[in-house]
């Protein structure tokens, strides 16, 4: 009994927690240093480069918004495409009041965000596959009443006209560095949410909420700023999206394929791990590009694809290659070091 | 009159709700599996009649012969595949396989068939069109009774189904708690691929209907799941009563939207779905609390 618990007392002492690596201090380092090389991109590369760029960091926002709100929170909504439309329609309203047209990509940005609170009310008391798709029908809500908007045209949509105040050349420039901009301080949020307090209890809301709860979590606290950045990540990307393309239809932009986008992107890279969606991202980035022209057989293919993950990869790319070399580039966990195995400790 | 007659088309339309929500509410209601492909499965059953028709000449509801048991297998053999496989990986991950297989089947329907809209009305007859008269402002089509008929049959079928049949009580017991259903002897999996298969084969009669009553296209599948999971939440999760109950309030909903303004049917039955699931929140919120009287007294 004694012998027993002086091992545990020994052990307990032997423990540490680490929250960074030796390796992942030099990664995030480099991820800044990548950063900071990408934003002197459009001085350096052609249109195109530009424009292909701009469009994956769009991807990544997506990807990561998708995977905080059901990789970490456990809120598989099939209706994100609310956010990403709303950040568009705002973005188009906000530029014809005659506010300055990168200045409404920000607002519209944090419009999403603040429709996400009355509807957080409402959805985040849902719950599984009620609250996913009844997300879907609040994203249906806004479409159909954006689609009763004449003043964008309705149905048929419009232009974010505002933009040709500038010329092509420094619009792909000034979109470019907004996105880039854009996805460093959303994944940067992300990153610190769930290295906080709050981080950890998402975790354990996810695997099991009504446990959480009993050890006062605050679930619906965790939930809610999830779900509310997460809306405004998807508004951005909308906004941003639109910023590139110019025409607002809102059946493109209330689209449920932005979601089946980004849960593509969050399971094939990892749902639940912070590297995995930017993997993800960069993989439908290239997929789309390769196979785009295909047109249905490369929808086709990335259903498909979404489903052998699921079943046969759940963890996705990155998932499985953390938990096979147990690295940790991006560390939002907690790794416990000082645990021996039990043989080592009884020899 | 005109109000009457609404709400007449609005409970017909309803019984086609409730007859597309009837297989979503034994997999979701009962088996708590969320199926996202339901619209997309039931779509593929209305384009299977249509090969049927177009290839082999066979009338919409002989066809329902061949197409019925053709989709029972293609869900138990989704249920033996995918679902079994997803549901052990945790409750949400069928979420994610099912919209996947969801994307599959609407692009592949698209690649076959392409975007043209469809519809079976050419080949049913008079019935596409036929009515009874009740006064010069209400006409009640044969069809849409038809579809409401085979929605109770269907509906009261799965009640008796489940709660008077060994197969019936099984699949019970494996959604009460799937391991002690295997301890008594019951093979929960067998039990699961079958009620799969029946709401699978539910999904395609309601395409079939659908296909018969209006037009469809190779993405219409999304809107019909909607649609069916508002019956569903609406009547109560597991009371297949409560859906036919469920699609009938969003059926009249709809149409009584419609009457205020074209353009509001949809939203009108999105807007009284989330009216409804709000109140529940509210109810289950305040009953916890100890009722009305009690919260009330608190805040003042």
């Amino acid at each position: 009994m004694n012998a027993a618990s002086d091992v545990a007392v020994a052990a307990r002492r032997e423990l540490t927690i680490q929250r960074w690596t030796g390796l992942s201090v030099g990664s995030v380092t480099a991820l800044l240093a990548l950063v900071a090389a990408l934003s002197f991109v459009p001085l350096a590369l052609g249109a195109n480069a530009i424009d292909k760029l701009t469009t994956l960091f769009v991807y990544v926002i997506l990807a990561a918004m998708w995977n905080a709100l059901a990789g970490y929170a456990g809120l598989v909504s099939v209706g994100q495409q609310a956010f990403f439309g709303i950040g568009a329609y705002a973005t188009i309203q906000l530029s014809n009041w005659g506010v300055t047209v990168y200045l409404a990509l920000l607002l519209a940005a944090l419009i999403a965000g603040a429709v996400a609170i009355p509807t957080s009310l409402f959805t985040l008391r849902l719950h599984g596959g009620v609250f996913a798709i009844g997300m879907w029908v609040v994203a249906e809500v806004f479409h159909l009443l954006v689609n009763l908007d004449g003043s964008v045209g309705g149905v048929t949509g419009t232009s974010l006209v505002a933009l040709n105040g500038f010329s092509v050349d420094d619009r792909r420039s000034y979109n470019y560095w907004m996105t880039l901009g854009a996805m460093v301080v959303l994944l940067g949020l992300v990153f610190v949410l769930l290295r906080s307090r709050i981080g950890a209890s998402l975790q354990a809301i996810r695997d099991d909420e009504e446990a959480a709860a009993s050890v006062g979590v605050r679930v619906l606290g965790g939930k809610w700023i999830i779900f509310v950045l997460a809306a405004v990540g998807c508004g951005a990307a909308g906004a941003l999206w639109l910023a590139t393309n110019i025409t607002f239809q809102p059946n493109s932009y209330f689209n449920v394929q932005w979601t089946a986008y980004m849960i593509f992107m969050a399971l094939v890279g990892g749902l639940g791990t912070f590297e995995g969606p930017i993997i993800g991202a960069l993989i439908f980035f290239i997929i789309q590009d390769q196979f785009g022209d295909q047109g249905v057989w490369y929808l086709v293919g990335l259903g498909s694809a979404a489903v052998l993950f699921a079943m046969f990869l759940p963890r996705g790319i990155w998932g499985t290659v953390e938990e096979r070399f147990g690295l940790q580039l991006l560390p939002v966990g907690y790794r416990l070091r000082g645990l021996q195995p039990a043989k080592e400790r009884e020899a | 009159m005109i109000w009457l007659n609404q709400i007449i088309q609005g409970v017909l339309l309803g019984g086609y709700y409730a007859l597309i929500a009837s297989g979503l509410s034994l997999m979701f209601g009962v088996m708590r599996i969320i199926n996202l492909a339901h619209g997309d499965l039931a779509i593929l059953g209305a384009f299977l009649t249509l090969l049927l028709a177009d290839h082999a000449g066979l009338d919409p509801f002989v066809s329902l012969a061949v197409v019925l048991p053709a989709l029972a297998v293609l869900g138990w053999l989704l249920q033996r595949t995918m679902l079994e496989r997803s549901l052990r990986a945790g409750v949400l991950v069928p979420l994610l396989t099912t919209f996947g297989l969801a994307i599959v089947v609407q692009n592949v329907l698209f690649e076959e068939y392409g975007a043209d809209t469809r519809s079976l009305g050419p080949q049913i007859g008079d019935l596409a069109f036929s009515s009874w008269t009740i006064t010069d402002q209400i006409y009640i089509s044969h069809l849409s009774v038809i579809i409401f008929g085979v929605a109770v049959t269907v509906l009261g079928g799965l009640h008796l189904l489940l709660r008077l049949t060994p197969i019936g009580r099984a699949l019970r017991a494996t959604a009460e708690d799937a391991d002690t259903a295997e301890l008594v002897g019951i093979n929960s999996k067998s039990v699961y691929a079958v009620a799969a298969g029946i709401a699978v084969a539910t999904a395609g009669l309601a395409g079939v209907f659908l296909a018969m009553r209006s037009s469809f296209d190779p993405y219409s599948g999304p809107p019909q799941l909607i649609f069916a999971f508002e019956a569903v939440v609406i009547g109560g999760l597991g009371s297949l009563w409560g859906t036919l109950a469920g699609g009938i309030i969003l059926g009249v909903a709809q149409n009584v939207g419609a009457q205020l303004n074209p353009q509001w049917q949809i939203i009108a039955g999105h807007i009284v779905f989330l009216a409804i699931l709000a109140a529940r929140l509210v109810l289950t919120e305040v009953s916890s609390r100890g009722g009305f009287r009690v919260v009330l007294a608190q805040r003042v």
